[in-house]
């Protein structure tokens, strides 16, 4: 009975684990989504758009 | 050549209106993901606006309506590795950005917990990072994760899961080294940190 209840509380302190890991990746990923887009992206793509222009 | 061979005008200002306009929005994921995959912001930016001209240029095959974010990962991923195979030095150039990474995280200053995540991140076989990313922070279901990575969902889900259980048990482990400091500290920092931004929401 002892070992069982040991058990189930280690899984749930591995899903927190878990969780808790999962919490931070999407903040890592997140936080570059969030920045400012450097305005060289937009000016390429106005370039390209350009149909006659001299690239 | 028939009607339906000619199909659409190459030139179709409406669609490419339409189109740039969901490209636009995409550029942040694109960057993001781009910088999991270099780990250097500069290579990822160059990456990334790669993959951008590389999808404006075949947008003429793109279907509108299907999942544009998915389309653009595939090819900035295969971008990504076709640079990679052509390159000799790439194993060494990812060694010389962890250690640049290494070298930053001494900053006492530093939000221990993200630099620690994406040290360990930086350890695991890239396939395992790159399912993990997309799963775990790009919001993609196994399925397109497996479309963008050109395996089976199978694999995705496997690759996911190998790849949790060792990033948790690097970071217990404190495998990444920062200082020498008590192992299982990272681990921590990651349970506290998880926890504040939880109760934040």
């Amino acid at each position: 009975m002892e070992d069982h209840r040991k058990g189930a509380a280690a899984l749930d302190e591995a899903r927190l684990r878990q969780q808790a890991i999962g919490v931070k990746l999407r903040q890592m990923f997140d936080e570059v989504v969030n920045e400012p887009v450097p305005d060289e992206f937009l000016d390429i793509l106005r370039k390209a758009e350009k149909p006659s222009g001299e690239r | 050549m028939t009607e339906a061979q000619v199909g659409r005008s190459p030139f179709d200002p409406v669609r490419d209106v339409a189109f740039k306009k969901e490209l636009v929005t995409l550029i942040p994921h694109l960057r993001a993901f781009a910088r999991t995959l270099t780990g250097d912001p500069t290579a990822a930016d160059d990456l990334a606006q790669d993959a951008m001209m590389k999808a404006w240029d075949a947008r003429a095959s793109f279907q509108l309506g299907t999942n544009m974010k998915a389309w653009t990962f595939m090819i900035l991923r295969n971008q990504f590795y076709s640079e990679k195979r052509r390159s000799w030095r790439q194993s060494q150039l990812d060694q010389e950005a962890a250690e640049r990474t290494l070298v930053a995280v001494d900053d006492p200053e530093a939000p221990v917990a993200l630099d620690e995540l994406r040290l360990s991140l930086a350890m695991l076989p890239p396939e395992q990072r790159e399912a993990l990313i997309l799963v775990g922070a790009g919001g993609f279901a196994y399925e397109e994760a497996a479309e963008i990575c050109g395996c089976a969902v199978g694999t995705v889900k496997s690759r996911v899961s190998r790849a949790r259980r060792a990033l948790q048990a690097i970071l217990e482990a404190g495998a990444y080294d920062r200082d020498g400091g008590a192992a299982g500290d990272a681990m921590y920092a990651i349970l506290a940190d998880a926890e504040r931004l939880s109760t934040l929401r």
